[in-house]
């Protein structure tokens, strides 16, 4: 009954010439393949839960993370107490210290891809539309920044400022931007010899305005598939970073640390590897699904 | 042709568009294209001018010069009594909203990711910055009665468009500043032969509402035949002869506009008519032939040809007024 309402209300919009018809846009066409994409959504839930739980970390488990229980140490998973992932060789709670790991983890993977971001489609989009000289000097600074020996650069930020969470936002952030600009750079080349750029330069829509208007909304496509697979990226070089001891500073840790001391004692207390494991694994997978699910989806844009 | 006043809205004056070119795989030397050489044409009021010639002969190249989104290497254009050549893009700025262009990919001079509202009005906003956003619609909505789109459409996409609907969307963003001028680069070659006479008929009923000036672009002569009043045969960047549509089609005096005339499908099978058949493809315009750019191909030429470069010559007035000129050593052995 309240379809066939339905069914004559549309047809009433349909006939009435005033009522305008909402059009759907190509953004709209992409969601609703990516909702169609099941390994996609699937990992957009549990991305989501291992959110969560990393935000109501404080709140999921009886235990502080850096609380030391001289009783308990490096015991394997103990449900009678609330250990539920074992503790550590001195003795926290290895649920709620990987949920803090989770924290530090998806923060520096979001915040770094972030600032890589807003930077790199910018640069890389003024650099592709100027052309010429500008893009020119622009590039090879970004070649000159590419040349630098990334571990060399962070090693020298951590010595003249100090071991800092903030610092590892910005050390990565600085280097990932380089292959998103080279990224939009390419992209903009492309759109920008289409003719509703030039039908906008013969309005007289001025070049920032046809930069934001046009020229970035129409490359959005491949930068957010790119991003996506940047965060893992982030995630893992963070690991790498603390798995060599430059990373986050004790107390407070991240999945790298965790999973640098289990692999210690990885043959007397396989539990401190295998959880902090799993979830990084799991987390990069889900990225990895994402953006896989969201190329797709983007992709037949030039329908 | 009466309507025609006798001050040019737009003069075209030795207008010259070279581009620099690398030749050459491993070792490149620089070479210039010649994409327009040295052409030069009058736009009046509410006239249409076509420009005809083969694919590469710089017909498109001189649509954009004239519209100052080329820089031209040499040469003038000169908009209503003032020199345009060499205006930087901020001075050309409040001139672009009395020169408009339509491209000839309908749905690729459409920004995919606008509804069709945004991008009619487009032009408006960026012109009249001070118009309410209702104000605004009002006027895309209006445009797009009159270019014939249903209004309601306008929160629409381009992809949920055909080919001639979304050429219709062009000209709407062409028009909403009523401009004087509109470069219509091949507006109907990618669409269907009935699209096409809608599109043309709807451009003539434009320009006779606005009094706009056409410079349309085509390459096919059976719809030049039927919306313009002057015709400038291009070849190679050169211009070989400018007339009246009447004069031109029933007695083309330059070698080149007879073989293009002679080669309009007539559309009667009994028909049998002398064809002039051109041999030998269009040469480089990186490395144009010397003297008369025409006279690799044409059946009259001689030493005189490789030598010297024809002038245009005027032929007399035609039923216009217009003089009816051509570019051609031969013309007047031709004519007898």
């Amino acid at each position: 009954m309240s379809n066939a309402l339905n069914m004559n209300d549309k047809l009433a919009s349909f006939n009435d010439d005033s009522a305008e018809v909402a059009g759907r846009s190509l953004w709209q066409d992409a969601r609703i393949r990516l909702m169609r994409n099941k390994a996609a959504v699937v990992s957009m839930v549990i991305l989501s839960i291992i959110t969560l739980m990393a935000i109501l970390a404080p709140w999921l488990s009886a235990h502080p993370f850096d609380e030391v229980y001289w009783d308990f140490i490096q015991v394997p998973p103990n449900f009678a107490e609330g250990f539920w992932f074992g503790t550590d060789e001195n003795g926290r709670d290895l649920f709620v210290r990987t949920l803090y790991g989770a924290r530090v983890s998806l923060m520096v993977g979001l915040v770094a891809t972030t600032v890589s971001l807003v930077i790199g489609v910018v640069y890389g989009a003024v650099a592709g539309y100027m052309g010429g000289r500008v893009d020119n000097l622009m590039m090879r600074f970004v070649d000159i920044l590419y040349s630098l020996p990334f571990m060399f650069f962070v090693i020298i930020l951590m010595v003249i400022f100090g071991r800092n969470i903030y610092l590892i936002f910005v050390a990565l952030g600085a280097v990932e931007w380089l292959t998103m600009a080279r990224i939009v750079r390419g992209q903009t080349l492309a759109v920008k010899k289409k003719e509703f750029v030039e039908a906008a330069h013969a309005s007289g829509v001025s070049t920032t305005k046809i930069i934001f208007r046009h020229i970035i909304p129409n490359i959005l496509g491949p930068v957010i598939v790119y991003m996506t697979l940047t965060i893992p990226q982030v995630i893992l070089t963070e690991s790498f970073l603390s798995f060599l001891g430059l990373g986050v500073q004790e107390p407070l840790t991240s999945w790298g640390v965790l999973i640098s001391e289990g692999s210690k004692v990885m043959e007397s207390a396989p539990w401190m590897l295998a959880f902090p494991a799993t979830f990084l694994a799991l987390t990069l997978f889900c990225f990895n699904f994402i953006g896989d699910g969201l190329r797709d989806a983007l992709d037949p844009k030039d329908r | 042709m009466n309507t025609v006043e006798k001050a040019p809205i737009l003069t075209v004056d030795n207008l010259k568009v070279h581009f620099p070119v690398d030749v050459g795989t491993i070792f490149t030397r620089k070479k210039t294209l010649k994409a327009v050489d040295g052409v030069s044409f009058q736009l009046y009021e509410g006239e249409t001018l076509a420009v005809v010639g083969e694919s590469g002969c710089g017909k498109s190249t001189l649509g954009r010069a004239v519209l100052q989104l080329l820089h031209n290497t040499d040469g003038q254009v000169v908009w209503m009594g003032q020199n345009i050549t060499g205006n930087s893009v901020k001075e050309m700025r409040p001139l672009r909203k009395d020169m408009q262009i339509i491209f000839q990919d309908p749905l690729a001079s459409l920004d995919p990711r606008m509804t069709i509202g945004e991008i009619i009005a487009e032009p408006l906003v960026t012109h009249h910055p001070e118009l309410s956003k209702d104000a605004v619609k009002d006027r895309v909505r209006e445009m797009m009665d009159i270019v014939g789109l249903l209004p309601r459409m306008i929160n629409r996409y381009p992809h949920e468009f055909s080919g001639g609907q979304c050429q219709r969307i062009g000209i709407a963003r062409a028009m909403i500043l009523q401009p004087k001028v509109i470069v219509c680069d091949e507006p109907v070659s990618a669409l269907d032969v009935s699209i096409q006479a809608q599109i043309i008929n709807l451009l003539g009923e434009l320009q006779k509402k606005f009094g706009l000036s056409l410079l349309f672009i085509s390459h096919d002569l059976s719809i030049v035949r039927h919306i313009s009043h002057r015709v400038m045969v291009l070849y190679l960047g050169n211009v070989m002869e400018i007339a009246d549509k009447d004069d031109l089609y029933n007695s083309p005096q330059h070698p080149y506009t007879q073989a293009l005339i002679s080669a309009v499908p007539v559309p009667d099978p009994e028909a049998r008519k002398k064809r002039v058949v051109l041999k030998g493809d269009l040469p480089s315009p990186i490395n144009p032939p010397s003297g008369c750019v025409f006279r690799t191909r044409c059946l009259y030429a001689d030493e005189q040809c490789a030598q010297t470069k024809p002038e245009l010559i005027n032929m007399g007035h035609s039923t216009s007024g217009e003089n009816h000129q051509v570019s051609c050593h031969k013309v007047s052995v031709l004519d007898q």
